[in-house]
């Protein structure tokens, strides 16, 4: 029997699907009345590989990508997903959006199995990625969205004027008989937006949707957002993103996620609560290696280490997560022991990067060099 | 926001995938050049070379319509068969299977835009060639012609529905398959030769591989048509007319079941969205 929204109102066993946060310490969450826009149950996704071998030169048949994930996002939320490279967002978002099937596990949207109910759900929602090419080169801006509201059966009209008005919201107006092989990454990404919207979505998903924008591009597009959250409040966005502060400025609430499973899922303020506990302080040191740094990481009442190099320099510039602030006193020990100069020592204030630290053991900027 | 469904759903859809075909028409004048003057160069050997050999006249009337006819395949093999291929690759697939139309109606849209568009090209071809080699057309029976003509497109398209799902899933291979196809499929479906003459020397395998090729049929039962008396065709051209109905209604029947098959199977296999395999 197909669940209803009703059947998915969520239920006072909450709290108890969220994962232990470090530490021990669970991931709060006050029960809720509204009904879910989102909700997964055990979600799992194996991708069978072809001829790729493990470490050990032994062939690997299947991949991971998801394992036991379980999501409720409230109607109305604008929820973000954090995870590095290869965690499972998109995986996840691909299976919500039903152009993947799940290994296992089951996952409704506005109330509606994905893979049973997949051409219902397919009338409520919209999804853009980051750095999407999609289009035809050959038509206009105008003509593109236009192209694409027909495939939701919005009449003419109506797709004319949501075309207008979005265009202008994102300052694309000047552009609207362009064709948009002629269009910068930016632009033609903030059309990539309007198409996302235009169809009057219950439920967008955006993966990455500021991915490789300029600073004002990826402002409209945040901007944008918030305001259509403001004004639809019935409707629900699923974010995910690269960018802390895009995910703190945005998010109701953030899922991070790493290895295919849920880490921690709060608001980002109780996120960031959560490690007060545990202080935060950076270090700008010079004379150490990444060695040095794994011997940090050893330093009694240390919870994490990250290192990165400063630019330009051979100075380190580090971020230590502690048990208790007293800790800082043995970090500077097991420092002077590895033979490092401290350049300046400052106490921080949590960010949302922390948490994800905290919980992932490694930073999104580091990931991102990593993969430059 | 009031948006159809159904029928009229389908038929916007149709309208909308077709647009950018109709289009390119106007927005792209480098394709007379391309699909015009090039095939004219390929159809010109062929009047040359029958010319040379002293082949009844006729046989130039066959190659400049078996010219117009090899745009038609072209365009179901390369916009048609690998097109879901290309926009996998640039993302469009997914938007097309995560809104709530129909991929029928998307394939449906993508063949009559390309009808439309080609039948531009092939009109330019044929009546191009019609002029620079002098053929004399029959135009007593236009009404059956042009009935068998369409059936012809039917069955083609249709062809090019399954071939496109199958593209699908066989991603860079499809695209490949198609590379070999192109050569083979003009010899086996006799666009610059009568088929008969095909039929009597080729063996019996290969001539069941060029039976299920709706041009073979259509164009054989054209040039009977169009040329009279001139040409000794396979079969009558009622009964080409009939087996190319045949063709069309099985061909669109299993691109419907081969798509739904394709794509729970895409799903499954992560194949719809995943780039480059």
């Amino acid at each position: 029997m197909p669940h209803t929204t009703d059947a998915l109102m969520h239920g006072s066993d909450q709290a108890e699907q969220q994962p232990a946060f470090v530490s021990g310490v669970q991931a709060t969450q006050t029960p809720d009345a509204r009904p879910l826009a989102i909700k997964t149950e055990n979600v799992s996704r194996a991708y069978k590989l072809r001829r790729q071998k493990d470490s050990r030169g032994e062939k690997q048949k299947t991949l991971v990508a998801l394992s036991g994930v379980n999501l409720e996002v409230y109607q109305g939320e604008l929820f973000g997903l954090l995870g590095p490279n290869g965690a499972g967002k998109t995986t996840l978002i691909k299976i919500l959006t039903t152009l993947l099937a799940p290994s296992g596990g089951t996952c409704y949207v506005d109330g509606l199995d994905v893979v049973r109910q997949a051409q219902e759900v397919r009338r409520r929602i919209s999804m853009v990625s980051g750095g999407e090419s999609s289009g035809y080169g050959i038509l206009t801006v105008r003509e593109n969205l236009w192209m694409f509201s027909q495939f939701y059966g919005v009449s003419w009209k109506d797709a004319n004027e949501r075309i207008a008005q979005m265009l202008k919201v994102v300052e694309l107006e000047s552009h609207t008989n362009a064709r948009i092989s002629g269009l910068s990454t930016g632009q033609r990404q903030r059309m990539n937006f309007c198409r996302g919207f235009i169809t009057d979505p219950r439920v967008v998903f955006l993966d990455e949707p500021t991915l490789g924008l300029d600073i004002n591009a990826a402002r409209i597009v945040r901007h944008f957002t918030r305001e259509w959250m403001q004004q639809n409040p019935g409707r629900t966005v699923l974010l995910t993103t690269h960018y802390m502060a895009e995910a703190d400025e945005l998010c109701d609430r953030i899922a991070i996620i790493d290895h295919g499973t849920v880490l921690a899922c709060d608001t980002p303020a109780n996120l960031k609560h959560l490690l007060q506990k545990q202080p935060v302080f950076e270090v700008n040191a010079s004379g150490i290696t990444e060695r040095s740094i794994e011997a940090l990481g050893h330093a009694p009442g240390v919870v994490r280490v990250i290192g990165e190099p400063e630019e330009g320099g051979s100075a380190y510039k580090l971020k230590f997560i502690l048990e208790a602030e007293a800790a800082i006193g043995s970090v500077v020990n097991a420092l002077t022991e590895q033979h490092g100069n401290i350049i300046s020592l400052q106490k921080n204030e949590p960010t949302l990067e922390d948490v994800f630290v905290a919980l992932v053991g490694r930073s999104l900027t580091a990931e991102d060099q990593d993969e430059g | 926001m009031g948006k159809s469904t159904g029928v009229v759903l389908f038929l916007r859809t149709m309208y909308a995938r077709a647009y950018p075909r109709v289009l390119g028409m106007n927005r792209e004048p480098s394709w007379v050049f391309f699909e015009v003057v090039v095939p004219l160069i390929n159809t010109s050997a062929f009047v040359f070379l029958y010319k040379a050999l002293n082949a009844p006249p006729a046989f130039v009337g066959f190659v400049v319509l078996g010219g117009a006819m090899a745009a038609y395949w072209l365009n179901v093999l390369w916009m048609m068969a690998t097109q879901l291929y290309w926009d996998k690759q640039e993302g469009n697939l997914e938007l097309y299977v995560l809104s709530p139309t129909s991929l029928m109606a998307i394939l449906l849209g993508m063949a009559v835009g390309g009808l439309y568009a080609t039948t531009l090209r092939a009109a330019t071809i044929a009546i191009v060639g019609t002029l620079i080699f002098g053929v004399t057309f029959n135009g007593s029976q236009w009404g059956f012609a042009l009935l068998v003509f369409l059936v012809t497109m039917v069955a083609l398209y249709g062809l090019g529905m399954i071939l496109s799902s199958l593209f699908l899933m066989w991603g860079r291979e499809g695209w490949q398959i198609a590379l070999s196809l192109t050569e083979p499929v003009q010899f086996l479906s006799g666009m610059n030769f009568p088929l008969s003459g095909l039929f009597n020397s080729i063996p019996g395998v290969l001539t069941i591989f060029s039976a299920v090729i709706p041009v073979s049929f259509g164009l054989d039962a054209l040039r009977q048509l169009l040329f009279p008396g001139q040409i000794i065709g396979v079969l009558p051209p009622g009964v080409e007319l009939a087996i190319l109905g045949g063709m069309g209604a099985v061909f669109l029947v299993a691109a419907y079941v081969m798509l739904r098959h394709m794509e729970r199977l895409a799903k499954v296999e992560a194949r719809l969205s995943l780039r480059w395999q």
